[in-house]
């Protein structure tokens, strides 16, 4: 534990953040450096940030005051894996939205939980194209109202969490903004555990979403996480039917498994053994 | 291959000269995808370059393996892929990106048939204006192309020196022939082999992103703090993505560091090109052809000169000016419908008469014979 008091201060560059009032981006670099505070890290300078496109992969770029490498559409991951299997000792966080990180990026985000890739994703799942104006997400809820289905999706969402489960990763959590204290604790084990963490931070966007939905203000949109969320262990005892666009919050996963750096030591270590490395 | 000691004569695949071209050159990472006809740069980097302290895997698709290679990039170590037409398509946004946040990494393209899958086992030289152009925006490549399995070896680790130097990814395109064709090649003295390193900053140092025309570039984790994006930046990595003078200032530089630099970087190999009647231009496979045109001058009592690219991009102009001052014309055997062609004929302005030949599909080459018989018929019509 840090014996200094917390201020978000200290790992912010002095450049204005760009999201929109109401944003739930706020809550999450609020959680995400108060859970870096908690872990006793006075600075970031143990961390490299990985981000794609959207508005949050502009948590990490360029606001935090570290090694931030903001890349294409959809590879973040990517880039952090050769980041990581290079620099194994670096903290490697990626930040990226629910269309960067399982609607462009997908592939990438199964086969990084699948390899145990000691990194952790931290998704902000917005429901929607928030920074191109509000289009449909692999991610928004059916028959909801957007730019681009006019009449109302007529698919059905992913559910991100249970998939990084199945993929492979050894810890996986989703919470939303309201539940601001669980996301940080999320976090803080995230960032603890060996292997790959999945953060799913259900979030809100009034401005692109929540207004074509019937829900204008941050607190229209709090209030419908809050009442859509659903524990993990009362969900276990619902129907599929009655888990229909409830959110289901809690802790998915938590295993220690090998990683990637751990698996490829183990099988070609005795290879290396003894070349230096740079 | 280890360090040696003395020059050594291997018998190598093109592929597996180009992959201990990358060890010696000091690559540390290789990510790649299996693609016909580039694996065996993987296979036989997964094989020897653990031995060296270096990381190879395997991705997911293309896209995934040029991330990877940048983000090893930026976590200090030399990183390359290698792949063929479909999957450099597939890189082409990340090489834009690699070009725009200055990333120095090198991307084998081992050309074959296309376009589409085409004819997956067969050559082709159909991606040189890709490999130019391929991703959107203004920028410039860099873009080498070995003729030999010496060359192989040797444009490899040109091509990590050059991505060192400039600070720029660099694309060794060679072809399906050069890959797969085992040939002699002689390995120098580890001592007689020039490296480059990037230049890194001094510890007080924070412009990432310009001042100097290749500014030093960082290791995350050193506690630099740097700022890298593909978005338009400032010298110290910061967003401006409305500002014009910040996109031109960035832009301008990052295409004058390999247009101000083209004589340094292109290189060719001239033959009788002073006073040639006729000339030939042309590059990999293909140009193997050319030294069986030197018998033929003598014969036919014509002077004929050849210039043979070793370097695509930046074109080197200068030296096909010098051909065309006396050349009357000039042939450009290539394997596909034109594409060097366009870019010979642009550089002699008029001065010169430019007669393309062409063949694509089914991996068969121009031969001397068909060279010799165009370059025939062309000087009949000139006299």
């Amino acid at each position: 534990m840090s014996t200094e008091e917390f201020s978000t201060r200290k790992y912010l560059r002095d450049i204005s953040l760009p999201f929109c009032p109401g944003c739930g981006n706020f809550t999450i670099i609020n959680c995400f450096l108060r859970a870096v505070h908690e872990l006793g890290y006075e600075d970031l300078r143990n961390f490299v940030f990985c981000s794609g496109i959207g508005c949050a992969s502009w948590i990490p770029s360029p606001h935090f005051e570290a090694d931030t490498i903001h890349t294409t559409h959809g590879r973040s991951v990517p880039v952090a894996t050769g980041l990581k299997l290079v620099r194994p000792e670096l903290n490697v966080v990626v930040f990226g939205g629910d269309g960067d990180l399982v609607g462009i990026g997908l592939g990438h985000l199964i086969h990084a939980a699948r390899r145990n890739l000691d990194i952790t994703v931290i998704m902000v799942n917005n429901m929607i194209y928030g920074m191109t104006g509000g289009q449909v997400a692999p991610t928004t809820p059916f028959k909801a109202t957007t730019t681009t289905t006019p009449y109302g999706s007529f698919e059905h969402p992913l559910d991100a969490t249970r998939l990084a489960v199945a993929a492979g990763a050894s810890y996986v959590a989703r919470w939303t903004t309201f539940h601001r204290k669980q996301m940080k604790e999320a976090i803080k084990d995230g960032l603890k555990m060996k292997g790959f963490a999945f953060i799913e931070a259900v979030s809100q966007c009034p401005t692109a979403f929540g207004r074509r939905v019937g829900l204008k203000t941050m607190k229209d949109m709090l209030t419908w996480l809050k009442e859509n969320s659903v524990p993990r262990d009362e969900a276990k005892k619902m129907t599929e039917s009655e888990l229909v666009g409830k959110i289901v919050v809690g802790e998915f996963a938590r295993r220690r498994l090998p990683t990637l750096t751990e698996n490829i030591r183990e099988v070609i270590g005795g290879v290396t053994k003894g070349v230096k490395t740079s | 291959m280890t360090k040696q000691k003395s020059s050594s004569t291997h018998f190598w695949q093109g592929n597996e000269a180009c992959a201990e071209g990358a060890i010696i050159a000091g690559c540390k990472f290789f990510a790649g995808y299996p693609i016909t006809p580039a694996s065996e740069v993987a296979e036989h980097l997964a094989l020897e370059l653990p031995k060296h302290g270096g990381t190879v895997i395997q991705m997911e698709d293309e896209i995934a393996s040029l991330g990877a290679v940048i983000g090893a990039s930026w976590a200090g170590a030399k990183a390359m892929t290698a792949t063929s037409g479909p999957g450099f398509s597939l890189m082409q946004e990340s090489i834009g990106y690699a070009f725009m946040t200055e990333t120095p990494c090198v991307i084998v393209n081992i050309q074959r048939a296309g376009p589409s899958t085409g004819q997956a086992t067969k050559c082709g030289q159909g991606d040189v204006m890709q490999a130019r152009w391929g991703t959107h925006g203004d920028y410039a490549s860099i873009v080498l192309s070995p003729n030999s399995v010496q060359e192989m070896f040797e444009l490899t680790i040109r091509a990590f020196n050059l991505a060192e130097e400039y600070r720029t990814p660099v694309v060794l395109l060679a072809d399906e022939i050069v890959a797969h064709m085992r040939e002699n090649i002689t390995t120098p003295h580890s001592d007689e082999i020039a490296i480059v390193n990037r230049k890194k900053p001094k510890p007080e140092d924070d412009a990432f992103f310009g001042v100097k025309e290749i500014p030093p570039m960082p290791v995350v984790g050193e506690g630099f703090n740097v700022s890298v994006t593909g978005s338009t930046h400032n010298e110290y990595g910061y967003r401006f993505t409305a500002d014009p003078k910040v996109h031109q200032t960035l832009v301008k530089r990052l295409v004058g560091k390999v247009t101000n630099n083209r004589d340094k970087i292109a290189d060719f190999e001239c033959h009788s090109i002073d006073s040639c009647e006729v000339g030939v231009v042309s590059y990999g496979c293909t140009s193997r052809a050319l030294y069986e045109l030197i018998d033929l001058g003598e014969k036919e009592r014509t002077k004929i000169g050849f210039i043979r690219l070793k370097t695509l991009w930046p074109f080197p102009e200068t030296i096909i000016q010098k051909m065309a001052q006396t050349a009357e014309t000039i042939f450009v055997p290539e394997l596909n419908l034109r594409q060097i062609f366009y870019e010979v004929k642009r550089a002699v302005e008029g001065a010169a008469t430019v007669v393309p030949i062409n063949r694509i599909g089914g991996g068969e080459m121009i031969t001397p014979e068909e060279i010799k018989t165009e370059i025939k018929r062309g000087m009949k019509r000139v006299h």
